[in-house]
């Protein structure tokens, strides 16, 4: 009895001290002049009236669009090539891949200067200066992410029969991989997204220190003038985000109930 | 945003059941088709060579040369200076201290949800939430923060409305970074140790009680010395997740170098002392080491883990 009151106890400890940030960014933005003073929807009306802040809104909603993408387009088709044609080459594709998470993000920035020197000189002239060119490291900080959900995706599937029965039946590569595999991991490639999408949109390091402005940067920037809009403005992204990667641990608990990989597989995505 | 693999069982190349048969049907294509194996993976490659070894190479480089590439040691010198030590040293007690804290306090969450029913809600809730705090962090982790407990925050204002003068100043420095850094060290420790947990058999239990043990025997004989390698890794995983979250402590403060990441922010974006480009490679390569140091250690731990843990 009295075990379960103390585990009672520690859990309201715990709740609050999760939630009541939480709560306070959301009193913060609705706030009056004072604690006293009746709520206000004010600051979350005036997010639109900041064209910084739109406009960064909209560069990092592509920022996500494109990262989760090319994300997709450069590790599918060779974590399944590695599967099918190089299986010597997966622990070298494992180790590169989980390598950024060893890597902290501020050391790739500095070491990034140059390659973005590069990456601004060679880039058409409608894209000079614009902040996506972030996809290009944006690909490389999701990663570990993106490969563990479709590396538990993969697992979950006969990747080899699937292309072998494909390729007996006259299909090429393409096909193989957009309408034979694709289809059979499409909640894998969900999660990847999903996750790829949800850090994009909470990056910060590498966008302030290159000196590009997404939407944290801008959120930052503005907290020194109008704290209340950057405020509400980090809630709603917050709630957002929550939502997505709520989305996300319901379909990634599932996976694919036909699959004995799965279950032991979940522990780690 | 930063985080660390949830790396909680040595999970190896998954499908290898199917190797034998793989290559074994294999030989007859590749006859066909004479492309070498490795040169569908030569796109990914590239693609990491430039945008992730490359950048971390010049950071090395780069930290042994000087403002025209000529090598020196003079970054490394800098490295002993008074304030880079100092922020060293703080990065250091940030990171341990948080780690410390998250870790103790993760594991008694973890080991609350695993007391309860194995497919309760409370179960569910708190593992999908520390799933999602786990990966909350920056701008707005510090924003929550410095609009709960800052100048104007809520409980700071609840407090002067209850007569008890705050001096909120304290959230900007050191104790400040390690709560909020705990904020995000609790998730993560719930994730990795949670598995740790689940894989303590009831059946030891009941041996050890049926040789005449009792419950502090339990503890003393089995559980703890079970547990005690897979907690020492989590606990240095929550320490290089600390030591290189930069986007949270940039946020919460806006000046200055108190810790090495926010060093080297200086370092880039000071105009003041040409050259210093090289200081922050130099920085940048004093945190891989302890990173690398910290997550080789963790590797080898895990490879303990995974004697009785699996």
């Amino acid at each position: 009895m009295s075990f379960r009151v103390v585990k009672a106890v520690l859990y309201v400890l715990y709740g609050a001290f999760f939630l009541v940030p939480l709560f306070a960014l959301v009193e913060f933005s609705t706030r009056g002049l004072g604690l006293s003073a009746p709520r206000t929807l004010q600051y979350w009306r005036e997010i639109f009236d900041h064209p910084e802040l739109t406009h960064a809104i909209v560069v990092s909603l592509e920022l996500a669009v494109i990262t989760s993408v090319a994300t997709l387009l450069l590790l599918v088709p060779t974590m399944v090539w590695v599967r099918l044609r190089a299986k010597p080459l997966a622990r070298l594709v494992e180790f590169l891949c989980l390598l950024p998470l060893t890597i902290p993000a501020i050391v790739i920035v500095v070491g990034l200067a140059p390659v973005y020197a590069w990456v601004t000189y060679l880039s058409p002239g409608a894209l000079k200066g614009s902040a996506l060119v972030l996809v290009f490291v944006y690909v490389v900080l999701v990663l570990p992410f993106a490969y563990r959900a479709i590396d538990a995706g993969l697992s979950a599937i006969d990747v080899a029969t699937l292309a072998e029965a494909a390729r007996s039946l006259g299909a090429g590569w393409t096909t193989v991989m957009f309408r034979v595999i694709a289809p059979n991991i499409r909640s894998a490639l969900l999660n990847a997204a999903l996750l790829s999408v949800a850090l994009t949109l909470g990056e910060f390091t590498v966008a302030s220190l290159l000196n590009y402005v997404n939407l944290q940067v801008a959120v930052n920037q503005l907290a020194q003038a109008n704290a209340g809009v950057s405020v509400a403005v980090a809630a709603a992204l917050l709630l957002f985000t929550f939502l997505l990667l709520l989305v996300l641990s319901i379909f990634g608990g599932r996976g694919r109930p036909s699959s004995r990989g799965t279950a032991r597989k979940g522990r780690t995505a | 945003m930063s985080t660390l693999p949830v790396a909680t069982t040595a999970a190896g190349p998954v499908g290898s059941e199917h190797d034998g048969e793989v290559r074994g049907g294999r030989s007859g294509w590749s006859g066909r088709r004479p492309s070498p194996a490795w040169l569908g993976v030569v796109p990914f490659l590239a693609y990491v060579g430039v945008f992730l070894l490359l950048p971390t190479t010049i950071v090395v480089i780069g930290a042994f040369g000087d403002v025209d590439n000529r090598p020196t040691l003079e970054n490394l010198r800098a490295l002993s200076q008074d304030y880079v030590v100092r922020a060293f040293v703080n990065s250091v007690v940030v990171s341990a201290t948080s780690a410390v804290l998250g870790a103790v306090l993760g594991a008694l969450l973890a080991y609350l949800v695993v007391t309860g029913r194995p497919d309760g809600a409370v179960r569910r809730t708190v593992t999908s939430a520390s799933g999602v705090l786990a990966q909350f962090g920056g701008v707005t982790l510090a924003f929550a923060f410095i609009v709960t407990l800052g100048n104007q925050g809520l409980v700071t204002l609840l407090l002067e409305d209850n007569g008890v003068g705050v001096d909120s100043a304290w959230l900007y420095r050191v104790p400040g970074l390690v709560l909020v850094y705990t904020y995000f060290q609790i998730p993560l420790m719930v994730l990795v140790f949670l598995p740790a947990l689940d894989g303590i058999r009831p059946q030891w239990r009941e041996a050890a009680t049926n040789l005449g043990g009792t419950t502090w025997d339990y503890w003393r004989h089995v559980g703890v010395p079970i547990l005690t390698p897979p907690f020492l890794g989590a606990t240095l995983l929550l320490f290089a997740n600390a030591f290189s979250a930069y986007a949270t402590g940039a946020a919460l403060i806006t000046q200055g170098g108190i810790i090495v990441p926010l060093q080297i922010r200086t370092a880039l974006t000071s105009e003041v002392v040409l050259g210093q480009e090289n200081v922050g490679k130099a920085l940048a390569l004093g945190m891989v080491v302890v990173v690398t140091v910290v997550m080789t250690l963790y590797a080898l731990l895990q490879r303990r883990t995974a004697r009785w843990l699996r």
